[in-house]
């Protein structure tokens, strides 16, 4: 507060310093992470593999349902509907038409983007709740949707529509779960590096300034409504190319895969792993693709039960879900860390650097 | 045209029980705007209690009045302990929270009495009545008649008894009602418990036409909803009225729409839901309700 004083400026410039540090440090975890992320594969089983690849479509998807829940404050309790969707396009895509599955998760962005940007159009006029219910009638009218008789020749009806699996291309030395993997990988961390780039500029600010305060965003000259459908679409569009690349790695579509608790399953992960962050999209895509395998042991009702009980814990005792966690234990952290030495000297100015950051 | 009148008399029976859960939705949101995503397996719960009573060997009407107590104290417990924490928190919060107790009581549903499907007796007969040249079972007027005797039941006790002018008192100004000497924070859970209540009976009614598995309410509760925000949700007459004509709906909407027939017959709950909300958010019979900003 009080920046006048001489005393402060060093206090800052001590803040500076371990901010600094810290990013050094994050910086090294992060290459250290998709170092073994990257080695992985070759030392797991092809089963393993699967799952990982599956838990970043996952990841991919949540993402969508962040930027949308907790940057944008609109709720979705219907994203299993864009899953869906990208998830029908690709396997109809590469079934139907023969088309090369790499294409298919562009057309399946481009789908599920402009079919979220419309469904956000009406959006704009149903707030908090009946935001909620109106997505969760579109999460549950989806199902009969997809095995509808008129276009059961391209969906396969009931019964679905499976696909070969791809093969590596260009000769790599992989075998096709390992490519899945990779390429899953690949497109997880361009969706990240493209979240975290629109959120730290003027668009993330505008988002996540409706999410605070509508009003006040909208005098201030922001356009609440294009943004708000326009985050509905991007939202969409990271979950429907999740979606395609699920249909991929699981070469199977069928309408019961993509029910009601789909959708709910999206929202555990979300707020398990935290709704307003990107990594808390990684914790919650991980956190949903195992539990449930941990679960099904005891019972086959237990990995819900679970769900449940983690929703409404989570909502107790940390609405802030894993990444707000981790945050709160790396800033605890970083106090700790840097300038040792020089502490007992400037004891009295920590508290102050606390109340600070 | 007979079989007009008997699309419709189904729709009715079915518009009966939509009616009922409607209520129970109208119940919570009338107190603390919310709406209650769990209400459905809340109301499947219950029925689940009445069934394993009724195969204990009570009869009917024993095992009926025990499960309306049961999930009333359910009800009240589960305000209590889970909801009030959330009271003046966040919309997205309260609704993450409703998402974790349906699923809860689902995957629970689930694990106590296994996914099969079961038949649930009706007290009613499923003999068919004939009314001129249409037939139809005794259990649909059965349905219909619960349906409004609930109705009327709860609004003599809102009209006339203390309890329920302190119930009315503090959904409309809670500040002032606190002032007066009545306690808010318990009448949300008596809120909470007659709307458990009252969805019991709606799951009892349903189950003998649904049968009886964890997924009785799934879509029940999107009609109900429907039928709630067509009729308006801050009016629990708007909303019976809403659940009839939902019901109506969807039967001869399934009848007549060719493309329709029974395989899209949730969308016409997604259509009325989307439809309301765009068009006139407070329903048919709802108050408009304006806030400062």
């Amino acid at each position: 507060m009080d920046t006048a004083n001489a005393p402060t400026g060093t206090v800052a410039a001590e803040a500076a310093i371990r901010r600094d540090r810290a990013r050094t440090w994050r910086i090294w975890a992060v290459a250290a992470l998709l170092v073994v992320t990257c080695v992985l594969p070759f030392v797991m089983g092809d089963y393993r593999v699967f799952q990982f690849t599956l838990a970043f479509t996952y990841a991919l998807a949540l993402l969508g349902l962040n930027l949308l829940i907790g940057f944008n404050g609109q709720f979705s309790l219907g994203h299993g509907a864009f899953y869906a969707i990208g998830a029908y396009t690709a396997a109809v895509m590469i079934h139907q038409w023969g088309i090369h599955y790499g294409w298919t998760l562009v057309a399946a962005g481009i789908v599920c983007g402009v079919a979220g940007f419309l469904f956000g159009i009406p959006a704009l006029r149903i707030q908090g709740m009946y935001l909620a219910l109106a997505t969760l009638a579109l999460a549950l009218a989806m199902p009969p949707l997809l095995k509808y008789k008129a276009w059961e020749a391209y969906t396969g009806g009931v019964q679905g529509i499976f696909i070969n699996k791809p093969h590596a291309p260009f000769g790599l030395p992989l075998n096709p779960d390992e490519w899945l993997y990779f390429l899953s990988l690949g497109v997880l961390l361009i969706a990240v590096v493209v979240a975290h780039n629109l959120l730290n500029g003027r668009t993330g600010r505008a988002m996540m300034a409706i999410r605070d305060n509508p009003i006040a965003a909208e005098a201030m000259g922001i356009n609440t409504a294009l943004y708000k459908s326009l985050t509905f679409g991007v939202s969409a569009l990271f979950t429907g190319v999740a979606g395609a690349l699920s249909c991929i790695v699981v070469q199977f579509v069928a309408p019961d895969s993509y029910s009601v608790f789909l959708s709910i399953t999206l929202l555990v992960g979300s707020v398990v792993g935290g709704l307003a962050s990107i990594s808390g999209a990684i914790y919650g895509a991980f956190f949903i693709q195992f539990i449930p395998n941990v679960a099904d042991a005891i019972s086959k009702a237990a990995p819900w039960a679970i769900y449940g009980l983690f929703l409404i814990g989570f909502m107790f005792v940390m609405p802030g879900g894993i990444a707000g966690f981790m945050n709160m234990v790396w800033s605890r952290l970083q106090r700790q860390l840097p300038l040792a030495r020089r502490r007992g000297a400037e004891a009295g100015h920590t508290g102050r650097t606390n109340s600070k950051t | 045209m007979e079989i007009f009148l008997q699309q419709v008399m189904t729709g009715l029976a079915n518009g009966g029980i939509y009616a009922s859960l409607a209520l129970a939705l109208v119940m919570i949101y009338h107190s603390t705007n919310h709406l209650n995503f769990a209400q459905g397996e809340m109301a499947m719960f219950s029925t689940y209690i009445a069934w394993t009573l009724i195969n204990a060997g009570l009869p009917y009407w024993v095992a009926f009045v025990i499960t309306l107590a049961v999930s009333f104290a359910g009800g009240v417990v589960i305000e209590r302990v889970v909801v009030r924490p959330f009271e003046d928190a966040p919309v997205l919060n309260a609704v993450i929270v409703f998402i974790g107790l349906l699923v809860i009581f689902n995957s629970l549903a689930g694990w106590i009495w296994t996914y099969d499907i079961k038949q649930f007796p009706t007290p009613f007969g499923d003999h068919p009545v004939q009314l001129g040249n249409i037939f139809f079972r005794a259990h649909d007027f059965g349905a219909i008649g619960v349906t409004l005797f609930v109705l009327l039941v709860l609004w003599a006790f809102f009209r006339f008894t203390p309890l329920g002018l302190a119930m009315r008192a503090s959904a409309e100004n809670p500040v002032s009602a606190r002032l007066v000497g009545i306690r808010v924070g318990w009448m949300l859970a008596l809120g909470w418990g007659l709307a458990a209540l009252i969805g019991a009976v709606a799951g009892m009614m349903v189950a003998p036409v649904l049968f009886l598995d964890p997924s009785l309410m799934s879509g029940v509760l999107i009609y109900s909803f429907a039928a709630a925000l067509f009729g308006g949700i801050s009016s629990p007459g708007g909303s019976v009225f809403g659940g009839f004509f939902v019901g109506v709906a969807e039967v001869l909407s399934g009848t007549y729409v060719p493309f329709i027939g029974n395989d899209l017959k949730l969308i016409v709950a997604l259509i009325i839901i989307i439809g309301v909300l765009l068009v006139r958010p407070s329903g048919l019979f709802g108050k408009v309700s304006v806030s400062r900003v």
